[in-house]
């Protein structure tokens, strides 16, 4: 059974409609890019993956869940589904070590003691355990990036989704975030992300779908639906991106 | 002018004054944990709860905010007693304190909780939390934060507010000087005493409320600036 499976999604804002029957299928371990411009819809599809936002009709599988939108549903669904967004958002009154136990603690109800040594695990993972007690205000973008992934990571997701993660940061900080995804993609995470980062999905995407007005237009895997694209919007956002 | 202060006969009645002021400090502490209790679940109920338990408590803040304190203590103390419901002047001065304050707080918190980002709710949806838990572990916290100087100036205002009560005979600060002042014919320099210990204590309930602040939300300075580079991000 594949990891996450879309099938014929419409999705309007009132009368706008950003995604005009998108499908997409991807199998446990692979890792994903979604590239486009912007008001592509590339935004929009990640975040109806795990139900922020709700589709009109079609179908998302994820992991087993189908996206229902009934709270209880919901929340069954973000237990397995991480995601991490292109501001961050980690809690400001909480440490970093706070920020990664609580929803653990409180969705899942791990004892204290193991949400911490689950907390330190994952912050080394991200390569930042001497920050377990500083409050993200101390922390760079990139740190505190990092920190968000850790915080998704500690729900111990089978899915993570990242939403333009290194658009906030500039060049030197987008680095080591992105070091930190292709070491979980190394491991074997399933990943979809949406980027613009073109030779992060080019090197370690398997596979590149390339969204254009509200379609998935052109899909392939990374390396040859970049240097052989076969639509000339993609053609052109290639070499748009390129410069 | 040939005014001849004298202060001795009025000071003569230092304990006295000292009972006034402990009841005046009772009733400001009292109304302000209270309140602020009645008002953190207010702004629980409003963003969580259903509708028409939210509408319910706009009603309650709007009659509360647009009534005098005045009438709202005299309703108490001399119209619930209509319905069996007696209570003692000091009773009646504490409930009118509480239910006032919490009116003014509630409504203070909920500018703190509309002032959460979008964003944070989201990241607590993501992370499988409940609303309630994301009111909770999220929003509330950081709300309160925000305002915190709003709610501070809100609670000195009801100490100095608890002065009405001597209406209703309670003898606080504002009633014990009444009496010294019915006592010893110095109004003048009954009333000059009964300022500069109101004064004092607005002054060190702001400065204590200050500190507290400081304490409980050590990151007040840090969360503005992280709004800021999250709204430009």
């Amino acid at each position: 059974m594949s990891a996450v499976h879309i099938e014929n999604v419409h999705k309007s804002f009132g009368k706008l409609e950003v995604l005009k029957g998108v499908s997409l299928t991807v199998e446990a371990g692979q890792v994903v890019a979604i590239i486009g411009r912007s008001g592509s819809g590339k935004s929009t599809l990640l975040r109806c993956i795990n139900g922020l936002e709700t589709i009109q009709s079609g179908r998302i599988e994820v992991v087993g869940h189908t996206v229902t939108y009934t709270d209880e549903k919901l929340r069954a669904l973000r237990k397995d589904v991480g995601i991490v967004f292109q501001s961050y958002n980690l809690f400001p009154h909480l440490t970093v070590g706070q920020n990664i136990m609580l929803a653990p603690r409180i969705t899942k109800g791990v004892p204290k003691e193991e949400a911490r040594a689950q907390a330190e695990k994952v912050l080394a993972q991200v390569g930042l355990s001497e920050k377990f007690d500083v409050y993200p205000d101390n922390l760079s973008g990139g740190q505190q990036q990092r920190v968000a992934i850790a915080r998704s990571l500690a729900m111990q997701p089978k899915v993570m989704l990242f939403d333009e993660v290194t658009s906030a940061l500039d060049p030197e900080l987008t680095g080591e975030v992105l070091l930190v995804m292709e070491e979980l993609a190394r491991g074997g995470m399933t990943m979809l992300l949406v980027t613009h980062e073109m030779n992060f999905a080019r090197s370690v995407a398997d596979f590149t779908v390339f969204m254009h007005q509200g379609k998935v237009w052109e899909m392939g895997p990374s390396e040859e639906l970049f240097s052989h694209p076969k639509t000339p919007e993609l053609a052109a956002f290639v070499k748009s991106t390129l410069k | 002018m040939q005014y001849q202060f004298q202060f001795n006969s009025v000071l003569a009645e230092s304990g006295f004054i000292m009972q006034g002021i402990l009841l005046t400090i009772y009733l400001s502490i009292g109304s302000i944990i209270l309140g602020s209790i009645i008002a953190i679940l207010f702004s629980a109920l409003r963003a969580n709860g259903p509708r028409w338990v939210g509408g319910l408590v706009d009603v309650y803040v709007e009659l509360l905010r647009n009534t005098p304190f005045l009438v709202q203590l005299f309703i108490i103390f001399f119209g619930l007693p209509s319905i069996g419901i007696r209570l003692t002047a000091d009773q009646a001065a504490l409930l009118a304190m509480t239910l006032n304050l919490a009116a003014y707080s509630t409504e203070i918190i909920r500018a703190g909780v509309d002032s959460i980002h979008r964003s944070q709710i989201e990241a607590g949806l993501s992370l499988a939390m409940t609303k309630r838990q994301i009111f909770q572990h999220v929003i509330i916290v950081p709300a309160i934060a925000k305002v915190w100087p709003a709610l501070s100036s809100q609670f000195v205002l009801m100490l100095l507010a608890s002065s009405i009560c001597s209406f209703i005979s309670v003898q606080e600060l504002s009633g014990v000087t009444a009496i010294i002042e019915q006592r010893t014919f110095r109004s003048f320099e009954s009333y000059i005493v009964a300022t500069l210990l109101y004064l004092v204590l607005a002054l060190t309930l702001k400065v204590g409320l200050l500190g507290l602040g400081r304490l409980i939300f050590p990151r007040v300075s840090g969360l503005s600036r992280v709004q800021v580079k999250g709204e430009a991000a």
